[in-house]
């Protein structure tokens, strides 16, 4: 039996709203006890971490992760991946199934978890299509993807457009209490566009979509969702209107759960300047009444999850005019200090803001990670939440570096990062 | 030459848009370029004030009158003018736009004109490259000689821009021909009017500080400056107006509706014109009303005017400086 403690904890459980100074003890990579008694008559017998009154927590859980393999290694593999997330205090990633070939055969769900086995230190549960090929025209086996080993079934950055598929791939999912992931751009509105529609985007004479475009598929879903009862998830939400549509779905009771990127709490369509193209994501950046909007949404509660929407991109994708850059930024490393910015604004308890990143995101994947509690695996970030620091591209462990924080000023980071147990990050030996 | 000719006209190093000019630098702009007037208009029109220097047009979009334009300008101020078009299939070959302007870069060249589809092109390239841009027209973004140029012609016929009414008509939605004009007449104390059907007006075009107007009819009545903008045909057939001859029917600038404006009422057109959609022959060709083929004169002149301006802050510039 390998056993470690973990000495002057802060104790932090969003799950159970716990906040306390203690200790913690690993078992076979199990959490085998916790709590401010533990130890406190006497020094253990085994292995110690001291955690110097910094918070330890449930590791992050980020339900939505873009990498490129199969298909585009160069962008980011499995591995590359997740270093970024084990520096990034996640232990857990949801990989999303856009990639080439696109995950919607059992056999690729397969070879995403023998390629994380092999290569991933932390842990990687696939998403597999909804519809093969991301066609949006015919449904993926939910039943042999499930098997196979699929946590969620979705499209990744594309909306199925036509709303019978979409009715019936969900009506099919509720036979299996599947979990499908929308995601919420009306094509026909959105494409050839690059930013939200407004006087910011008329000034730089970039083509542009309204925000609505979005909510129009929300509502779409929703009342797809009421039809057929199925499990549903927003795979991200990023503006006001959308918002306000999941609130009322939440209360007529319907299954439906909610995210915001990291990105679109932080940044808004201002933040594009001269034409960033490292601040071109999907959907764009919105106004700032959107983003002040999603802020209080997650403060409130109304918002479940916060993801990192990482989507790394190579260089000469970016290297273009906005109308031609790819879209997407990476954000495994800067979801935490995101997430710690809540608390740091006063928006959000430390407890609470964590919640966003462990236990909502564990509930709605049905996982027994993203909490402390006896017998619960021993996924835990040890935190320094205050810690001030001026972010630089080049410490990301990511392949690729076109974050949209280059130069943020951000206050907290994970110390080191345990999966099962097993320390997988430790950033005191990355000193450079 | 002018007394103030060894001062900077232009504060930064580059001509991306009208946006941020300030009136001086406009003044500035202007009032050099009726040197240039003055000189196209002579025998001799070559003067050496851009000697040694190397002007490279680089257009990905096709432009006859534009680059013809800048070549003019550039060979009369004694440059050497290098011309390159560049199809957007070797973006498509794997070569990014800043692959395309490292290439230029190691040429050396001292002014790179760029016209690009995309909006943000020039000033991409302005970050990137150790030379002066000057931006020919960027996407939707800004086209900043033409409106130099417009203004040039207004000023010439006015004497002033205060308190003039100015009608911009067309489809401002997608051109950067009005975006700069826009910015450029306000500054200048102009009023701005836009008329163009809703499907042709961007979104919150009213945070430009302009007055909106979908009936022609009544945005013409007071306008001093009519100035048209050129409908795309891709634009024409049912995606954003329904036809032709529906278009021409409400926007269209003839006799009739030019008669709403102020007596004397003059007309502009950036060009190339689709004579019967946006404007009818018999105003374009009315040579009392019309400034089309002044306009043309004009932009030859300031672009003239813009390159002289560079040059001069240019780190060797300063030579052969009249």
């Amino acid at each position: 039996m390998t056993r470690t403690a973990f000495l002057n904890a802060r104790l932090i459980d969003p799950a159970s709203g716990l906040d306390e100074l203690g200790a913690l003890l690993v078992e076979d990579g199990k959490i085998a006890d916790f709590g401010s008694r533990l130890f406190a008559d006497g020094k253990p017998d085994c292995p110690t971490v001291d955690c110097k009154g910094h918070v330890l927590a449930p590791g992050l859980i980020d339900m939505r992760v873009f990498t490129g393999e199969p298909g585009s290694e160069h962008r980011e593999t499995l591995g590359s991946a997740s270093e970024a997330a084990a520096a990034g205090g996640v232990t857990t990633m949801v990989v999303m199934p856009n990639t080439d070939p696109v995950i919607d055969a059992p056999s690729l769900v397969d070879f995403i978890t023998r390629r994380a086995a092999a290569t991933a230190r932390v842990r990687v549960l696939p998403m597999a299509a909804l519809t093969r090929g991301l066609a949006g025209e015919t449904m993926t086996e939910i039943g042999l993807l499930m098997e196979a080993g699929a946590v969620a079934f979705g499209d990744g950055d594309r909306t199925i457009a036509n709303a019978r598929v979409m009715r019936r791939a969900l009506s099919y999912a509720s036979n299996f209490d599947a979990l499908v992931v929308g995601h919420a751009e009306d094509p026909a509105l959105t494409e050839g566009t690059a930013m939200t529609e407004g006087e910011f985007a008329m000034r730089l004479g970039v083509s542009a979509a309204p925000a609505i475009a979005e909510t129009i598929i929300v509502e779409r879903d929703i009342r797809l969702v009421e039809l057929t009862g199925a499990r549903y998830h927003l795979g991200q939400i990023s503006c006001k209107s959308a918002l306000e549509a999941v609130i009322a779905a939440k209360a007529r009771g319907l299954p439906i759960t909610c995210a915001v990127s990291a990105h679109h709490l932080a940044l808004n369509e201002l933040d594009v300047a001269s034409y960033l193209t490292f601040r071109k994501v999907k959907p764009p950046l919105r106004s700032e009444a959107d983003r002040a909007a999603m802020v209080a949404g997650v403060a409130e509660g109304a918002i479940d999850v916060i993801v990192s929407s990482h989507d790394p991109q190579a260089a000469d994708t970016k290297r273009q005019t906005f109308a031609h850059a790819a879209f997407g930024a990476v954000g495994l490393e800067t979801l935490l200090p995101v997430v710690l910015g809540l608390y740091h604004d006063g928006r959000a308890s430390l407890a609470n803001a964590l919640k966003t990143v462990t236990a909502a995101p564990a509930a709605i994947l049905g996982l027994d990670a993203g909490r402390l509690a006896k017998g619960a695996p021993a996924d835990l970030a040890l935190i320094d939440p205050d810690a001030p620091y001026i972010l630089e591209p080049s410490s990301l462990h990511s392949r690729a570096l076109n974050t949209p924080f280059e130069d943020r000023r951000f206050m907290g980071y994970a110390l080191a990062t345990f999966v099962g147990g097993e320390c997988v990050y430790d950033r005191a030996k990355e000193a450079r | 030459m002018r007394g103030a000719a060894h001062s900077p006209i232009l504060k930064t190093g580059h001509l991306l848009g009208t946006q941020l000019l300030s009136v001086e630098e406009i003044v500035g702009l202007l009032d050099l370029a009726e040197d240039y007037v003055t000189l196209n208009r002579t025998a001799e029109k070559k003067t050496s004030v851009l000697k040694g220097c190397t002007l490279i047009n680089l257009f990905f979009e096709a432009s006859t009158r534009t680059q013809s334009s800048f070549e003019l300008a550039g060979k009369r101020l004694g440059a050497d003018v290098m011309n390159m078009s560049v199809k957007s299939s070797s973006v498509s070959k794997g070569e990014t736009l800043l692959d395309t302007a490292t290439t230029l870069n190691a040429m050396r060249p001292d002014i790179l004109v760029v016209r690009h589809q995309d909006s943000g092109a020039a000033e991409l390239l302005s970050r990137k490259l150790d030379c002066s841009v000057v931006n020919a027209g960027d996407g939707a973004h800004e086209h900043p000689t033409q409106a130099l140029l417009d203004a040039l012609t207004i000023r010439r016929h006015r004497g002033s821009f205060e308190g003039l009414v100015v009608a911009i008509c067309g489809d401002i939605a997608h051109s950067r021909v009005a975006r700069s004009n826009i910015h450029l007449l306000s500054k200048m104390g102009a009023r701005v009017r836009l008329i163009a059907p809703r499907t042709l007006l961007p979104a919150d075009a009213e945070r430009f500080g302009v007055e909106i107007f979908t009936d022609m009819r009544k945005g013409l009545e007071g306008v001093d400056i009519v100035m048209m903008l050129r409908l795309q045909l891709e634009r024409m057939t049912g995606a954003f107006v329904p036809s032709t001859r529906e278009y021409f029917r409400f926007f269209g600038l003839d006799r009739e509706k030019l008669a709403l404006a102020k007596p004397g009422a003059l007309v502009m057109h950036p060009g190339p014109m689709n004579r019967g959609v946006e404007i009818d022959s018999v105003v374009a060709d009315d040579i009392d009303v019309s400034l089309i083929h002044e306009q043309v004169e004009m932009g030859v002149a300031i672009r003239m005017a813009v390159l002289d301006a560079l040059a001069r802050g240019l780190p060797r510039g300063g030579r052969n400086t009249p």
